[in-house]
């Protein structure tokens, strides 16, 4: 085993009294005092979270949006300049390699963000499929730290210290611009449910943007956030997570996400056929939203069964006490006809059969 | 971190305080930094019989689930109903107001000092 790389901030963590885990290979911090506080101040003020660990992939070139549609399930050509887009690497069979976020920074070049524990998957995938096409695959991960802000207060925050107007600034929008003196990328996304930014920049510089946004965030109530409430965040959001709702025997058909892949593409993508029928046949198993009517959490590997016949209909994927809702959720798969809103369900708690409703995702919308 | 000397505990993360025959019981602060924010908190019913080192009762934060481990063996003479109405009491105070149950205790348990305790965790 190697031991943990620390992120750019991870001096400024400990001062701040940070508990730590393995994440991915790096050393991130997991909470700074309680991890409901930091999921409250992110519902309702801000929250400043190291995303450090996160992959950054350059894809430039004539043909790198081409190219980036023969690689990924989406038609990165067809984001316009300044724009963000969801997206996914499928592999031949139709399995998810990785969820990403690809921004078109230039007319030529793109920037795939790709999860820290597959970063050292896609990027290869990547330079693979771009063979043949005028484009450039570098993973650029090493040069670009990354700190988000999120919640209702962080359009106010980031306005007081970058010289991008931010108001015009759209949703899965980016623009290079400054913060703090900083020559940064501002994008407006996030993985919360919360309006917010994630800001790129070099992590020589990453120290300095994160004590700005502090100074300024502090009098809004702008809270350290860890990976802890990030997890809960997302949850309640009805986000999917890498290694828990997403995977490689998972294709975007079951996780709900048919919608981010497009067959009207010229030279085709890999996983194409598989996934054409899948889209066919429809899904294996369906991802769906649970809530518990006790207060034991459903958690993930937990089996769900019918409760009319005792089968197993699926499994829990993640599952966690909603601080928001203050109810146990989870997300979870199960048999496509037993996956309608209001199905009673059993979960197996640790031997223990536990009442549960399925129910819309997202649990949380911000107002 | 400071345990506190007057308590005994386990390799388990609970504490025992003995007077007599008569035992209040917790889960050390170590225990609740690694839980994070416990939300719910399941424990073993007045008069009911545990058996030291058996999982008795459960504590669930936001991240994780962790069984409650009998300290010893013995007989449940009261829980903390304030916990079950407020598990945050636990983080803030685990030591004090947010004790878990006091039992019977029979027989001698087989528990740390507070400095044997505290080498423990520091490895």
């Amino acid at each position: 085993m190697t031991s943990p790389v620390p992120t750019p901030l991870h001096a400024i963590h400990q001062a701040l009294g940070a508990s730590f885990t393995d994440f991915a290979g790096w050393s991130m911090p997991v909470r700074y005092g309680s991890e409901t506080a930091e999921h409250n101040a992110v519902r309702t003020t801000a929250g400043l979270f190291d995303l450090s660990h996160m992959g950054e992939i350059e894809v430039t070139g004539r043909e790198a949006g081409r190219a980036l549609d023969r690689a990924l399930v989406g038609r990165p050509s067809k984001i316009g300049l300044g724009r963000a887009r969801y997206s996914m690497i499928c592999a031949e069979d139709g399995g998810i390699i990785d969820d990403l976020v690809v921004y078109r920074l230039e007319e030529e070049r793109y920037l795939v963000v790709a999860n820290a524990s597959n970063v050292h998957v896609v990027a290869p995938a990547l330079v693979e499929r771009a063979e043949g096409y005028d484009a450039v695959v570098r993973d650029a991960s090493a040069e670009w730290a990354l700190i988000a802000v999120q919640g209702p207060a962080s359009p106010a925050i980031v306005a007081a210290l970058t010289d991008l107007d931010v108001p015009s600034l759209k949703y899965y929008a980016i623009d290079a611009g400054t913060v703090a003196g900083v020559d940064v990328l501002l994008a407006r996304t996030g993985y919360t449910g919360e309006d917010g930014f994630e800001i790129y920049c070099e992590p020589s510089s990453a120290a300095a943007v994160w004590e700005a946004i502090t100074e300024a965030g502090t009098p809004h109530g702008l809270q350290p956030a860890g990976l802890a409430c990030r997890d809960t965040l997302r949850l309640e959001a009805g986000m999917p997570l890498y290694g828990h709702e997403l995977n490689r025997d998972t294709t975007p058909f079951e996780a709900g996400l048919g919608r981010v892949v497009s067959f009207e593409k010229l030279d085709g993508f890999v996983g194409d056929a598989a996934l054409a029928t899948r889209r066919e046949e429809g899904p294996r198993s369906v991802l769906v939203g649970l809530v518990a009517a006790g207060r034991r959490s459903p958690r993930a590997g937990y089996a769900i069964a019918d409760p009319a016949t005792g089968d197993e209909i699926g499994t829990v994927t993640s599952g966690s006490p909603s601080p928001t809702l203050g109810r146990p959720i989870a997300m979870a798969y199960v048999r496509p006809d037993l996956a309608a809103v209001g199905t009673k369900v059993h979960v197996d708690v640790r031997g223990s059969r536990e009442d549960a409703e399925i129910v819309d995702l997202p649990f949380y919308s911000k107002k | 971190m400071s345990n506190p000397s007057h308590l005994s505990y386990t390799a388990e993360h609970e504490w025992i305080e003995t007077r007599g025959d008569v035992a209040r019981v917790g889960v050390t602060a170590f225990a609740t930094e690694a839980l994070g924010d416990i939300v719910f908190v399941e424990l073993p019913e007045v008069g009911s019989k545990i058996t030291g080192g058996e999982s008795c009762g459960e504590l669930e934060s936001t991240k994780s689930v962790s069984d409650l481990f009998a300290p010893a063996d013995g007989e449940i003479l009261e829980i903390n109903s304030a916990v079950v109405e407020d598990p945050a009491l636990i983080n803030s105070d685990p030591f004090g107001a947010g004790w878990l149950f006091e039992m019977r205790v029979s027989g001698a348990p087989d528990l740390l000092d507070a400095a044997a305790y505290d080498a423990l965790i520091e490895e």
